[in-house]
């Protein structure tokens, strides 16, 4: 059985949702993403830096940071905290680029809903928005392609972040 | 991440590298590509499926021929890897999330338990006294 539905059928080409049952109280499910990310993101599929990245940390606050740390010491940002509503309501920036780099510049959004159904069990809502800012920098990618640099250095880059990111 | 890893598998060969930086003017045919490349077009041809596989190029027909240029749909292979992502994490997240609440009912039990075990041996000792 599929335990995470995508709803993306929603139509908009710009977000991704997604949606699951979790059998938790809201407040434990709050806490668990928010003060355990460490505990359950997959870091082997998602991380930026060049060291082993050992935890996932959200700083509890608007404005606050989100970033990965490696087992160096080593922070490198993911995006920040645009919205804190214990135990409901979570939007984070995820300010990724195409490049896998972080890009302050960069704001999609991230917003997770916490919805209690019952005193044991919640609804987590997560949607993924502003997608078409990637699509902004398309064109940027596309002069970088037709002018300047060398295109085979500008894929080698590409390709050693890749190989970064996927280590 | 899959799609990265199929990007630098693509990569990985020199040749590939080099049929990229030829696409860099503009779309070309293979024979246009393999001109003065030390490799046959076939080969040429087996390198550029791998690309277009990783999507990194496209091809279309014009007339006869078969053109090639660079892939620029980046943002919708970013998209649905996102996509995936998500889906994973959030699994991750669920099971992590139950784990904890398995964690603390038990947790409520023991103490609940040890509570009325102390009450229990207080009334013993009230009625001793």
């Amino acid at each position: 059985m599929k335990t995470v539905q995508t709803t993306s059928a929603s139509t908009d080409a710009n977000s991704i949702r997604k949606v699951v049952s979790v059998q938790a109280p809201q407040e434990v499910a709050w806490r668990v993403f928010t003060e355990k990310m460490g505990t359950w993101w997959p870091l082997a599929t998602f991380k930026i830096g060049k060291a082993n990245a050992v935890d996932a940390v959200i700083e509890p606050r608007v404005g606050g940071r989100w970033y990965e740390r490696g087992d160096d010491g080593s922070t490198c940002d993911w995006g920040s905290v645009a919205l804190w509503e214990p135990y409901s309501r979570l939007v984070l920036y995820w300010q990724i680029g195409a490049d896998w780099q972080h890009d302050p510049s960069l704001k999609t959004e991230l917003e997770l809903r916490f919805i209690a159904e019952g005193k044991s069990a919640t609804r987590v809502e997560l949607e993924h928005r502003r997608l078409d800012l990637y699509g902004a920098r398309r064109d940027e990618m596309r002069r970088i392609y037709d002018t300047e640099g060398d295109w085979g250095r500008l894929l080698e880059a590409f390709a050693q972040t890749a190989h970064a990111a996927a280590a | 991440m899959a799609y990265a890893c199929e990007i630098l598998d693509a990569l990985g060969d020199p040749t590939r590298r080099l049929v990229l930086e030829r696409l860099r003017g503009g779309a070309r045919s293979v024979g246009e590509i393999a001109e003065g490349m030390e490799v046959s077009r076939p080969a040429v041809s087996q390198h550029l499926r791998a690309l277009k596989a990783a999507r990194l190029v496209t091809d279309r027909a014009e007339g006869t021929r078969r053109l090639y240029a660079v892939d620029l749909r980046g943002v919708e292979a970013l998209r649905s890897w996102l996509d995936g992502f998500w889906g994973e994490a959030l699994s991750a997240f669920k099971a992590a999330a139950e784990r904890e609440a398995a964690k603390e009912v038990k947790a409520v039990k023991i103490k609940r338990r040890s509570n009325h075990e102390n009450s229990a041996n207080d009334v013993r000792k009230h009625r001793r006294e």
